[in-house]
């Protein structure tokens, strides 16, 4: 979607205003540049190296290191499939092969009308009540192949 | 207002709460019951308290660490104990107002138990049932009773008066204190913490620093979180006794983003603290200055280690720096710089609220104190349970867990996350502290014990823990990056089927070489679940070499 520029242009001067401007304030910076624009355009991390006054080639280091920070823009519905040992031993695999077929997704993927994205986690620390996911940052827990099919259908999932 | 009457002003207000005439609903609505339902409990409650007219306190609390009990609810009526009830559903709600509540039937077979010393009806005292008996609550013992939300729920059960007793010591002599303890790391290393402290203590710089570790990378454990959002002020009363004891006036809170409670009660925590003069300049009006701030992690397992997480808070890439200098002595933007742990600082507060003596009356020799668990994997009773050390990995496991669910056998644990290792079911006799695991080629680590049964396959979990570390490599050096990289390629082709009978010693010689060669812990450790699976294991790895996987599990 096309945004009017002269919004977005105030959209980053209210999000550089609560910052000093000092170089240590890089991952805060980006953190709020992500949730407000969903994700890091390379226009994004160009403004933040103007702003913070470091080289670009910084910015990207720290961005890419960081598995928060994603490049590229998510679905509307954000699937993240907990894959930590405690899940591991619960059937984690099944639940995330269940979303894969139901879905036609590969995990790291997004469906191509941007509705769904399919990532995987090393562990939401939810362990007590494995195998769980996150759909949009809401832990769904104690997971079966057949309940993940009622909550996709619930969310209206299409089939593949 | 002087600390005094907070103080008597915070019990007031507890006391008056407790002696309504009004019935007192409690809902542990931290990440664990939420994820089971506890919002949709919530608002059933508030919605049908209204619709039938009933007047009614809902307080919503952390979590007691039952996992499995999820969403938990706690009645009480006035004058009478609580009476807690186990996955609650919105159905479930409405029986519990139609019956307890207007005809005043308290259900009784559906109870888990009453919050009293003695039985109540026939439902058995809470804190002496199977999961709790066992158990010595001192870091837990708020938790799941308070709202974490309310600061005065905290002044009114001892919170802070550790703080006050600190500030009345000499710096020297808090560390006294903590050396008294006993207290060790509880992030997995066991550092004496006393020895940390008195390191930065002795510099003379005026920029000191202290850091609360809430990076919980390990799969498997989440008691950090809990504390955070059960009982959050009691770690921040820890850090401000870390800071009078070195000489520190800020600090940061480092907690993950995959933690949003988490982050957002320790935000209100601040905010009440720096209200009432317990954060800022002359704390208590006192010469004692303290300035916390909350650093929201990024997502990198590597900022767990200390020095990483120095880097990622100075605004670079996590990767561990070269040591010496350790950071109690040049730390973060080279001042001296404690980092402990959030288990730690929790401890710590404990220490100078009851003392010392109190403290160190739990445990033995060298592992003092009690020491939190989150049990997971193939278990009855799933949570985060706190013991005196000292216990078996059985009497945890049997007798505080219940063992597997659908009377399966166990067949080993994965203790201390993808850095510690397997200890086979023979071996549950050990008792679990810092030193005794490590003998076994296992560890435990921060506290985290996933649990397997006998339909899991040893090769298959050595694949999953190998493949994070893999992953989480921050890349500086090369054994730990290249290293574990090789080694997941040859456990894939073992896994496979196309393994040679010799990969699987190449695999414990290229382990102990990636154990003795990396540069931070990450890396040290990160063989270890493979090593002690091959070593109590070796037989699965042969099968699996001669193209099976004896489970069924491995592809």
């Amino acid at each position: 979607m096309m945004q009017d520029q002269s919004t977005v242009e105030e959209q980053w001067n209210h999000l550089f205003s609560s910052f000093e401007g000092k170089s240590h304030e890089l991952i805060p910076v980006l953190q709020k540049a992500q949730e407000a624009f969903g994700f890091l355009s390379s226009e994004s991390l160009t403004r933040v190296a103007r702003f913070l006054r470091i080289p670009e080639s910084r910015v990207y280091a720290v961005a890419t290191f960081y598995t928060q920070f994603r490049f590229k823009p998510i679905g509307e519905k954000h699937i993240v499939v907990c894959k930590g040992v405690s899940c591991h031993v619960q059937g984690a695999s099944r639940i995330l092969k269940e979303i894969e077929n139901r879905l036609g997704l590969k995990e790291g993927e997004t469906t191509k009308d941007m509705e769904y994205s399919l990532e995987t986690v090393a562990c939401i620390g939810a362990c007590g009540q494995s195998p769980c996911m996150m759909i949009n940052e809401k832990v769904e827990a104690k997971m079966k192949p057949k309940q993940v099919i009622e909550l996709l259908d619930k969310g209206g999932a299409k089939k593949a | 207002m002087s600390f005094e009457d907070l103080v008597k002003q915070a019990q007031h207000k507890w006391h008056d709460l407790h002696n309504s005439q009004k019935p007192l609903i409690y809902i542990g609505t931290a990440t664990c019951g939420r994820s089971a339902g506890a919002l949709e409990v919530l608002q059933t409650f508030q919605h049908e308290l209204s619709r039938h007219h009933i007047d009614a306190h809902i307080i919503e609390v952390g979590c007691l660490g039952l996992c499995y009990a999820e969403p938990l609810v706690c009645i009480a009526k006035p004058g009478r104990p609580g009476i807690c009830y186990a996955n609650v559903t919105p159905d479930k709600v409405l029986n519990l107002i139609e019956e307890f509540l207007i005809k005043d039937n308290c259900l009784a077979n559906q109870a888990t138990g009453v919050l009293d010393a003695q039985p109540l009806d026939g439902i058995p005292p809470l804190f002496q049932t199977d999961v709790f008996k066992h158990q010595v609550r001192r870091i837990l013992r708020r938790c799941g009773l308070i709202d974490p939300t309310n600061i005065d729920h905290y002044l009114a059960r001892d919170g802070y008066s550790g703080l006050v007793t600190a500030l009345q010591m000499r710096p020297e002599k808090v560390i006294e204190e903590v050396k008294m303890s006993g207290l060790r790391g509880r992030g997995g290393a066991g550092f004496p913490t006393w020895r940390k402290w008195l390191f930065s203590q002795q510099m003379s710089s005026t920029e000191k620093y202290v850091i609360c570790n809430g990076s919980e990378g390990d799969p498997g454990t989440f008691s950090n979180k809990l504390l955070f959002e059960s009982d959050p002020h009691a770690v921040l009363e820890g850090m401000l006794i870390a800071a009078y004891a070195i000489g520190a006036s800020n600090g940061y809170v480092y907690c993950p983003s995959e933690y949003p409670l988490a982050l957002e009660r320790l935000r209100i925590a601040v905010r009440q603290m720096r209200e009432y003069g317990l954060e800022g300049d002359h704390i208590l009006d006192s010469s004692f200055n303290f300035h916390i701030k909350i650093k929201e992690g990024a997502g990198a397992y590597v900022c767990g280690e200390e020095t990483a997480l120095l880097e990622c808070i100075e605004g670079r890439r996590g990767m561990p720096r070269l040591r010496p200098p350790f950071p109690p002595v040049s730390g973060l933007w080279n001042n001296p710089t404690i980092v402990n742990n959030v288990e730690t600082l929790a401890c710590v507060t404990e220490i100078l609220q009851n003392g010392a003596e109190q403290f160190a009356q739990f445990g033995a020799n060298e592992n003092k104190g009690t020491k939190l668990f989150c049990i997971s994997g193939n278990i009855k009773r799933s949570g985060v349970i706190e013991v005196p050390f000292g216990l078996t990995m059985r009497e945890i496991i049997d007798d505080i867990c219940g063992g597997a669910p659908d009377n399966k056998k166990i067949k080993a644990v994965a203790a201390g996350g993808p850095g510690g290792g397997c200890l086979p079911e023979r071996l549950f006799d050990t008792p679990v502290d810092h030193d005794s695991l490590i003998a076994f080629g296992s560890s435990m680590g921060s506290g985290g014990i996933v649990v397997m049964d006998e339909d899991t396959s040893m090769v298959d979990i050595a694949h999953n823990s190998l493949e994070f570390v893999r992953n989480k490599s921050c890349g500086k050096c090369v054994p730990c990056r290249l290293g574990t990289a090789q080694l997941l390629a040859i456990l894939e082709k073992i896994s496979k089927g196309s393994g040679k009978a010799q990969d699987i010693d190449l695999l414990l010689e290229l382990g102990e070489g990636i154990q003795k060669g990396s540069l931070c812990g990450l890396g040290q450790t990160a063989p270890n679940p493979m090593l002690s699976t091959i070593r109590y294991f070796r037989e699965e790895y042969e099968s699996h070499v001669n193209g099976s996987c004896p489970r069924g599990v491995c592809k």
